[in-house]
């Protein structure tokens, strides 16, 4: 019986632990940038914004989330009721499901696995199924057309992803995300001003500057967020996908959709902004804990999101897909191939850590 | 660990149950989404095994790319299923062939295993084992210079599969005006605007 | 290998909990929300009559080809991830390798280019 609760009960419930510690952070923080997202979308308007309930408005996201509590679930009739209610399901347990591996400091993860970016990149690429599953199960013209569109988008954007993330493995040459942070507190600052503490230029965002453009912009339509926001564009498909949701299957559909961008904000913080390393690791800056420095740059990245939606017009569906195919696919391909090219001429880069 | 074959049984069952699923569920897309199930499942007996990168590659390309193209088909592609099973006695000899030729195979790879244990995988390069080596940068280490034709070999069917899907399905309407981007970047005042004096009272 | 497994079991009781979350959920409004059904609810989002037929049709073909030319694209990131990993031990041997690779598919990038393929109309 001994033996059962040491090697059992405890890790588990340390697990379990950790697991409810990192969701619950992690909704908080989501509750908040949604409504930061709409303050700055006001700021930029010459609004207010949400300024009613609490001090400042503060309260508004968990008014709205006991508002969605109390609508009335409707499930259209002629829909596909199990598959309808699992598409909601389905997007956001899959897009939470990605956090598990991401570290937010030096040890911090509730599973710091080996593949952990291979396991994001699968993860991400399933959250395609939340759309087309809840598209098609709600058998009415909008939803179906929304989820068609964004089908093609979520998929012809991820390859791009996928290459960009190939470069910055050819720099560092392990697929863990605390190898990936730790190999940068060495680069670019370091290698050309001697006696240069690491500091944000030895992060990748400088030495794959490139890469760290098409990244964000890619990241932008695998989350279909505004300026491709065609799924949902609400001026010809009213809502696309979620034409027909209600309630909370609604609300799952809307979380799913934050979680997944601040998972894109949180891996671009890991592999190009240097995850929880601080801008500059000399005093007072390396006093503060490494998680703050994470949570502050996610929130960085996350208002560069929030000010593209404020201030770039809509994209057309051709132009998405020209944009995708045509120009961020040949161009992060090359990368793929110069960088390769660079590494191997100079012996830069990183070595296969074994285990 | 006990741990370990509880978990062996509860993805083994489950892939043999959705498997069985996808053959036997009425809704077409209720069959991919078992199928994408069994995926899973056989993610996770790669991962008991300690094949982490296959695990994920099964999820990546298969339930991430395959399936997503099979829930397209299926879903959208308007076919009448009644009339796809009446012709389901037709095409039943061609069925079992394919499938006794499959079974065949099986029971051979499995005999070989079981009847000489050594002799099975002696061609393959040894596997390190996980706690040495991460098994991706393993396969790393072989497949693009021990196995590399084997390698360009893929590439070809990836070159033939690209290319056959263009000739298949491709076909371009008539008429359609298309966006040329750089005809609209080229263009300059002299091509785009033309200043014309108008006199007062006269028109153009 | 236990200590591989057992960041997978963390990932599992993670998932567990996420799932537990999000069917709370669901299910919540079932059971707290006040309700005042009506046929009318029910019926598909359209311009005020039913629709005439299942709104699930046939759609240009060219979604599909978008569709193959990925899991295409997607392999060949698939063939990639390792080749990254252990790029700087497998020296110029596995550099031209894996560039003769990229060479016969941007041979296939290029016609389909070229064929219009991407072209979206």
């Amino acid at each position: 019986m001994d033996g059962f609760i040491s090697t059992y009960l405890i890790p588990g419930l340390i697990m379990a632990g950790k697991s409810v510690l990192l969701l619950a952070t992690l909704l908080t923080l989501i509750a908040y940038l949604l409504y930061a997202d709409r303050k700055v979308w006001a700021a930029v308007q010459m609004r207010r914004g949400p300024n009613v309930v609490g001090p400042w408005g503060l309260l508004q996201s968990f008014a709205d989330f006991l508002k969605f509590i109390f609508k009335e679930p409707i499930i259209p009739s002629a829909a596909d009721k199990t598959v309808f209610l699992l598409a909601p399901l389905a997007s956001t347990v899959l897009a939470l499901a990605a956090w598990a591996v991401i570290p937010v400091n030096e040890g911090w993860a509730v599973a710091d696995i080996n593949v952990g970016v291979l396991y994001v990149f699968a993860i991400s690429s399933l959250e395609v199924y939340g759309v087309i599953m809840g598209g098609w199960a709600s058998n009415s013209k909008y939803p179906f057309l929304g989820a068609l569109r964004s089908a093609a988008q979520m998929v012809s954007y991820e390859v791009s992803v996928g290459f960009v993330i190939i470069t910055v493995l050819l720099v560092v040459g392990s697929l863990n995300f605390t190898d990936i942070v730790l190999a940068q507190t060495e680069g670019l600052g370091t290698m050309l001003i001697p006696g240069m503490p690491n500091s944000f230029l030895d992060w990748h965002w400088l030495v794959l500057f490139p890469m760290f453009v098409i990244f964000f912009i890619s990241a932008l339509a695998e989350t279909n967020r505004p300026p491709f926001d065609l799924p949902e564009a609400e001026s010809e498909l009213v809502a696309g996908f979620m034409v027909e949701y209600a309630s909370t299957p609604y609300l799952l559909f809307m979380l799913g959709e934050y979680v997944a961008i601040t998972l894109m904000c949180a891996l671009t913080t890991l592999l190009f902004l240097g995850g929880w390393l601080p801008p500059v690791d000399i005093a007072p800056f390396n006093w503060v804990p490494g998680v703050v420095w994470f949570v502050l740059k996610v929130c960085f990245v996350f208002f560069m999101f929030a000010m593209v939606k404020a201030i770039v017009p809509r994209y057309r569906y051709d132009q998405l897909m020209r944009l995708g195919w045509k120009v961020f696919l040949p161009l992060s391909l090359a990368a793929v191939a110069i960088v390769a090219f660079i590494l191997q001429l100079t012996g830069w880069g990183g070595v296969p850590v074994a285990g | 660990m006990i741990l370990k074959p509880l978990f062996f049984y509860l993805f083994s069952l489950l892939t043999i149950g959705s498997a069985l699923m996808v053959i036997a569920s009425r809704n077409p897309v209720h069959s991919v989404l078992f199928l994408i199930l069994a995926f899973f499942n056989s993610a996770g007996l790669f991962i008991l095994l300690g094949a982490e990168f296959l695990a994920m590659i099964l999820v990546v390309v298969y339930v991430g790319a395959v399936a997503v193209l099979f829930l397209f088909v299926v879903m959208m592609l308007d076919v009448d299923f009644v009339e796809l099973r009446q012709g389901f006695l037709q095409y039943l000899p061609v069925g079992a062939l394919v499938g006794i030729i499959l079974l065949a195979e099986l029971i051979a790879v499995l005999g070989g295993t079981l009847l000489a244990p050594d002799l099975a995988g002696s061609g393959a390069a040894p596997i390190p084992p996980v706690d040495q080596m991460s098994n991706i940068a393993a396969i790393g280490a072989l497949l693009y210079t021990k196995y590399v034709y084997f390698f360009q070999a893929a590439g070809m069917v990836l070159l033939v599969a690209m290319i056959g899907a263009i000739v298949l399905t491709l076909r371009h309407k008539e008429g359609v005006k298309r966006q040329d981007v750089s005809a609209q970047v080229a263009r300059s005042p002299e091509t785009a605007v033309e200043v014309v004096k108008v006199e007062t009272g006269e028109g153009i | 290998m236990d200590a591989l497994l057992q960041s997978y079991l963390a990932i599992i009781v993670f998932l567990a909990i996420a799932l537990v979350i999000g069917l709370g959920l669901l299910v919540a409004p079932f059971i707290v929300a006040y309700k005042a059904p009506d046929v009318e609810k029910l019926s598909a989002y359209e311009c005020g009559f039913n629709a005439f037929d299942d709104a699930r049709m046939k759609f240009d073909v060219r979604f599909y080809l978008v569709a193959i030319l990925f899991i295409i694209f997607d392999l060949e990131v698939a063939f990639l991830f390792p080749w990254a990993v252990a790029a700087k031990s497998l020296g110029w041997f596995g550099f031209w390798s894996m560039m003769i690779f990229l060479a016969v598919l941007t041979i296939g990038f290029v016609y389909e280019w070229k064929k219009g393929a991407l072209e979206w109309d």
